[in-house]
């Protein structure tokens, strides 16, 4: 008994560090974050303000807005892509699925500073494409305006697309071809296969691969900020100027506007998280 | 007949994907070959030049050296202090399992910018003020890569049934620090592998921390394409395209240890 008491001891001790920096710098500042949205801009009164700043203020609301219509958007259409890419990947001989998603899973690092740049010399006032559709004559391609709404989701897609390959392939490879065979042998139609086995199965997927790119897209900070820096109105970019920013620092009001974005990004991936656990009983 | 005529479809889809995949990177390193480049759609002439200016560079050498000292640094600190810890919660504590993975989830629920404001408010006074430092980096940056450690490293254990190992180890009268390092450690060190290069990958592209965190004065890859981007974008695009194809030289070599230790757990 005190053998084992002391080799517990000495086990504790030798996960101390892990603990350590789990606090120093995963929980200890979340509590921080969330200690100092409750205080007013001197740092010293309690109050809800600052959460009641973000949901009157016509600036930070709209930030808020626009980064879940952005995310929300290119979340969807990033799905799609991957609806349909991932079973044409299936289709092809193991070897070659694997040379895709070798590639998805390389592109899928292709975010961030490079991505923005790059977009800037492709679509950028006087990018590759724009001159290339200008010499087309094709000038309502030519008038595309990176620095749009329609830029930004372009933009946001092209990171999105790899990762949504990367997480819905493994359904698709789950479901066998021997169900559909089998449907097909009872006398089941391709539709009414994909009807009552193929879209029940892939549904509960493509949902929680949905809240995972909203809540990827929502957090995205890196691209948008090569592209725009901080003139942009996005959640994210607005967070970063009040804690880190070159004018006025509102850390407090930060804060609650970080603990705004957690909540969002949280929901999404507990979501994804339930969704997931339907998805493996069924493919079990 | 009707699958002949579906691959068809399927092959249009991919090559579309690939076309799709390939264009932004595609028309970088064109950039990054490209003399001189004003109104027409492919450059007039080409050259190595902003590759060759890049690699006499003093800069691009110490941004490199600095991210591989952190990068190197981190990961090296997370298998020091994740292994054994994710051993011993296997074995002896299982039920902590559940924290691990709630730690990990967290990590993934919480975006770097919403990550840097609490670290900030943390480290900018009080007892440890690393705020601005390239030592916070350590620490945020083990957090950062929490999650592909720790399923690296559970899996690799699972996969060697270290708990059977351990207990015949020590019926033989090794030591448990000793079977540790001298049986459980050796076998899992292939699975280790793989997610120690995944991690460095990773970080190898991480903006938001060395922005928000440190800023300007230390200068890795990411902060140095940032801030070269409004002076020479040519060069900027000789970084990238040399930076991808590191990434890319890494990716493959984690496809190739991934495949022979999937082959040694089939067989």
């Amino acid at each position: 008994m005190e053998t084992f008491g002391k080799q517990r001891l000495f086990l504790l001790l030798v996960l101390l560090p892990f603990f350590l920096i789990v606090f120093g710098f995963l929980l200890g500042p979340l509590a921080s974050m969330l200690k100092n949205s409750f205080y007013a801009d001197d740092g010293e009164t309690l109050s809800f303000i600052q959460y009641l700043t973000v949901i009157k203020s016509n600036f930070y609301l709209k930030s808020i807005l626009n980064s879940v219509i952005i995310s929300l958007v290119s979340a969807l259409i990033g799905i799609i892509i991957a609806v349909i890419c991932s079973y044409s990947i299936t289709r092809f001989s193991e070897k070659v699925q694997d040379r895709l998603l070798t590639v998805c899973n390389v592109f899928s690092n292709f975010e961030g500073v490079p991505l923005g740049f790059s977009a800037i010399i492709l679509l950028g006032n006087s990018g590759l494409f724009i001159l290339f559709f200008e010499m087309l004559g094709l000038e309502a391609f030519a008038q595309f305006d990176l620095y749009t709404w329609g830029g930004m989701i372009l933009v946001y897609v092209f990171f999105q697309t790899p990762i949504s390959i990367l997480l819905l392939y493994p359904t698709y490879y789950g479901m066998r071809e021997e169900w559909r065979e089998s449907a097909l042998l009872l006398g089941a139609s391709n539709a009414s296969y994909w009807k009552h086995i193929g879209i029940p199965i892939l549904l509960p997927s493509i949902v929680g691969i949905l809240s995972i790119l909203f809540g990827n897209a929502m957090g995205a900070y890196a691209t948008a900020y090569a592209m725009v820096g901080s003139t942009y109105n996005l959640m994210s970019l607005q967070i970063s100027a009040l804690i880190a920013g070159d004018v006025v620092l509102k850390p407090e009001l930060g804060s609650a506007m970080g603990v705004y974005l957690a909540v969002i990004t949280i929901l999404a991936m507990m979501i994804n998280e339930k969704m997931m656990r339907k998805v493996r009983r069924d493919l079990e | 007949m009707n699958k002949e005529k579906s691959i068809w479809i399927h092959k249009l889809i991919i090559v579309a994907l690939m076309i799709y995949l390939f264009t932004p990177i595609l028309g970088t390193f064109i950039y990054s070959i490209a003399k001189e480049w004003s109104y027409s759609v492919l450059p007039d002439s080409y050259t190595f030049q902003w590759y060759g200016e890049l690699l006499q560079d003093p800069a691009f050498y110490s941004a490199l050296g600095r991210t591989l000292f952190i990068v190197i640094g981190t990961v090296t600190l997370s298998v020091f202090i994740m292994v054994p810890t994710v051993f011993i919660v296997v074995t002896f504590f299982p039920k902590w399992e559940r924290l691990l993975q709630g730690l990990s989830l967290l990590r993934y629920g919480i975006p770097p910018v919403v990550a840097a404001i609490g670290l900030i408010q943390m480290y900018a006074s009080g007892i440890i003020p690393i705020y601005g430092t390239f030592w916070i980096l350590f620490g945020a940056y083990f957090v950062l890569i929490l999650p592909f450690m720790y399923q690296g490293i559970r899996n690799s254990i699972r996969t060697v049934n270290a708990t059977d190992l351990m207990e015949s180890a020590e019926l033989l009268g090794a030591s448990k620090v000793r079977s540790f390092i001298s049986i459980i450690f050796p076998n899992i060190i292939s699975g280790i592998i793989v997610s120690t290069v995944l991690s460095v990958a990773f970080l190898f592209g991480e903006f938001v921390f060395a922005n928000l965190l440190v800023g300007g004065q230390f200068e890795t890859i990411q902060i140095l394409i940032y801030n070269k981007l409004e002076t020479n974008g040519h060069s900027v695009s000789a970084i990238i395209i040399l930076y991808y194809f590191i990434l890319l030289l890494i990716s493959g070599f984690i496809i190739k240890i991934g495949m022979r230790s999937n082959k040694k757990a089939a067989s």
